[in-house]
């Protein structure tokens, strides 16, 4: 009886097996179906971004099913994303991006949200020679590891505010003075992250020689930072650069508006994140938001038309205003589509090259990536809050609206 | 040093750093007393404080999204944690008071990762605020501001504290924690229920708590996983004041907020926290000499 038992049971095991192989094999394309493959943080601190992404990532794939899938060979195919919980944390990331490999036999990557945990999937991609196209991991530490396999639609980390570095200069040059005589401070969280941010800004502020009065790394633990705003009181600086994903923002621009600091020029990141115009009002005023996209831009693509057709269907579809981090997670699907249709192919190594040689433009922006893997076509945008409103004020390019330099003093408001 | 010439030629700007750094501490002040409470009576060192506190936060969020004003909050948060300490108590903390510390310590850092993920899933990942509305002071021809709402903290931190050592003399709840806290099994010997004590100390310090959570939402921004700052502030309070000494903790608060605001403008923000760690080992060596030159008088 045992015996027959143990037959079962072996017999049973070997066809569950037999099944799994096939399953790894088959997976990458099911039948007329390309799967691609993501960890997203759907719970823990990144819950409202992961959100965004897998937004992002769901209607590329519904728009692009809808508009008859991707030809490959003579055959149409549609699109799917397998997605797990990376639960915010970068060692479950890691686990999951060797799961989606070895077990779903995924081969083509997005990626997840948030440098942190994009550093922690990399080797694991990188390991098993499977492309990752992703858009929400910005930190430069990513593109300087020789990484082949790894392609980032957005700007990186060290451009976010340089720019505002270079408007500055502008305008100090524009009201006939020396932008070397330009006071800068900067105030930046203490993660990598936010010091790739610093970097950025320091580089430029080097290349207009200008001055850096105050240079505070903002501790993680604490959400004040009246210390340091009582040094721009002190020493009067022309500009004030403040990073720290959303809590620096919100943090920021509160503490600004109750201390009545004067500074003709204040640029932060992450504004949309800590929705500041939400919080604070009229007090979030003439603040400078670096963003990665914004919906008045006028790139266009196949697919979504305009950035502003990109935002209405996202509204549409999701009743709420497309984020950037939204916006680059559609960009990441538009890429993979369109390196799967020029390479004709499934292998990954011809996708790699594919992905690598490609120059197109899309609603987000315009993507071409140099040889370490990120985007060098598309600048990071400024916006100034004004009247309660994001108007696009540099680059100059793409600008909609004037910059309203210096800041009107908070006894003029 | 070009930091310490501005406070030498501007000496407003140290003015501004002490009003600053005494307001600051008053909030965590707070939190420590509670801290303080539950290690003196019950030997629990209580990892989950700090989310405490930000579930405070969330509770007085929850009445300004409501229309109510946030200041509504401080009582209301008070009351709603008390009864969170209490259920929390007679659902885990009762199993661990009388074994090791060690025991009490993996408890409530189990119960801090349930309350950040419970936070997470109802209240979202989101940094949030709550605006009171007080405006700001402008002092000494507009050098020195200080915002209204540090200053309603002040007098929070002031009352509570006032209460509780009333509370403690005079009632018979608070004179039977006392005794619990000196010595537990006399204390059940003469009659005093034990177990009611703990779970009055243990609602008691989520209530004091909650109303430091009501007004950090005011005066800084909350998100779920940001308590653990305010549980390693409290612990390091206590530390410095040790057990038993409501007056000891609100100094050792005070002190430190002040010295670190110092420390952060002469030194730069990034040695805030490291300077602090510092000035505790400091602290504690010392602490240490004296003791042994006691210890030593006795032999």
């Amino acid at each position: 009886m045992l015996h027959y038992v143990k037959t079962i049971f072996v017999s049973c095991a070997t066809a569950a097996l037999a099944l799994a192989a096939f399953g790894v094999a088959q997976a990458k394309v099911e039948g007329d179906t390309i799967v691609l493959g993501a960890a997203l943080s759907f719970t823990g601190k990144y819950k409202t971004n992961g959100k965004h992404t897998k937004n992002g990532y769901d209607l590329a794939v519904k728009k692009v099913n809808e508009m008859g899938g991707i030809k490959v060979g003579d055959k149409n195919y549609q699109l799917k994303v397998v997605y797990y919980d990376d639960e915010s944390t970068p060692a479950r990331g890691a686990q999951l991006a060797e799961r989606l490999i070895k077990q779903d036999g995924v081969q083509y990557m997005l990626g997840p949200y948030s440098s942190g945990l994009t550093k922690a999937m990399a080797p694991v991609t990188e390991k098993y020679k499977i492309p990752m196209v992703e858009g929400n991991g910005a930190s430069r530490s990513l593109f300087n590891k020789g990484y082949k396999y790894l392609f980032a639609v957005l700007s990186t980390s060290e451009q976010y505010l340089a720019e505002a570095i270079n408007l500055a200069a502008e305008q100090a040059l524009a009201a006939g003075k020396d932008p070397a005589e330009l006071k800068l401070a900067v105030a930046v969280e203490n993660d990598p992250f936010s010091q790739d941010i610093r970097a950025g800004v320091l580089d430029d502020a080097q290349t207009h020689s200008m001055n850096v009065v105050i240079d505070d790394k903002l501790p993680k633990e604490l959400s004040d930072m009246t210390v340091t705003l009582t040094k721009v009181r002190a020493l009067k600086p022309d500009v004030l650069v403040v990073s720290g994903h959303s809590k620096g923002a919100a943090t920021a621009v509160r503490q600004m508006m109750e201390q009545k600091v004067e500074v003709p020029m204040f640029a932060i990141t992450h504004c949309e994140a800590a929705d500041v115009i939400g919080k604070f009002g009229a007090g979030a005023d003439y603040t400078l938001c670096a963003t990665q996209w914004a919906e008045t831009m006028t790139y266009k693509d196949d697919y979504f038309g305009s950035a502003s057709d990109y935002a209405k269907l996202f509204e549409k579809e999701y009743g709420y205003v497309p984020p950037y981090q939204a916006a680059e997670s559609t960009a990441s699907v538009l890429v993979w589509v369109d390196a799967l249709q020029r390479a004709n192919s499934f292998d990954t190594d011809k996708l790699r090259d594919a992905l690598a040689a490609t120059d197109m433009q899309t609603f987000y922006g315009n993507i071409k990536f140099d040889e370490t893997g990120k985007n060098i076509a598309k600048p990071m945008v400024l916006r100034q809050i004004q009247g309660g409103q994001y108007k696009v004020v540099a680059p100059t390019k793409w600008a909609s609206d004037k910059l309203i330099h210096p800041r009107p003093k908070w006894s003029e408001r | 040093m070009g930091n310490l010439e501005i406070l030498l030629q501007a000496p407003i700007f140290s003015v501004q750093l002490l009003i600053d750094g005494l307001l600051v501490g008053s909030i965590f002040a707070l939190a420590a007393y509670g801290m303080a409470l539950l290690w003196g009576v019950m030997n629990i060192i209580n990892i989950s404080q700090g989310d405490y506190v930000i579930l405070g936060g969330y509770v007085t969020l929850t009445l300004y999204n409501a229309g109510i004003h946030p200041l509504f909050g401080v009582p209301v948060a008070a009351v709603v944690l008390f009864f969170v300490g209490w259920a929390i108590y007679r659902m885990v903390i009762f199993r661990v008071v009388d074994r090791d510390l060690f025991i009490s310590i993996l408890a409530t850092f189990g119960i801090s990762i349930l309350l950040q993920q419970l936070m997470d899933q109802i209240f979202g990942a989101d940094i949030q605020s709550a605006e009171s509305g007080l405006g700001t002071l402008f002092l000494f021809d507009n050098q020195v501001t200080v915002g209204q709402i540090k200053l309603v903290a002040f007098a929070v931190v002031v009352v509570v504290g006032v209460a509780l050592v009333l509370f403690f003399k005079k009632s018979r709840m608070g004179q039977a924690i006392r005794a619990t806290a000196q010595n537990a099994r006399a204390a059940r010997l003469m009659g005093i229920n034990t177990d009611r004590v703990y779970a009055m100390t243990f609602a008691m310090n989520a209530a004091i708590c909650g109303a430091a959570g009501a007004l950090v939402v005011m005066t800084w921004v909350i998100q779920p996983f940001i308590g653990l700052a305010y549980t390693i502030r409290s612990f390091m309070i206590v530390v410095v004041a040790g057990l038993g000494n409501i007056a000891g903790v609100v100094a050792a608060a005070l002190g430190l907020g002040a010295a670190e605001q110092f420390a952060a403008f002469l030194l730069g923000a990034e040695f805030q926290i490291g300077f602090v760690f510092g000035l505790l080992v400091v602290i504690l060596l010392l602490r240490n000499m004296v003791l042994k030159r006691q210890r030593q008088v006795l032999k």
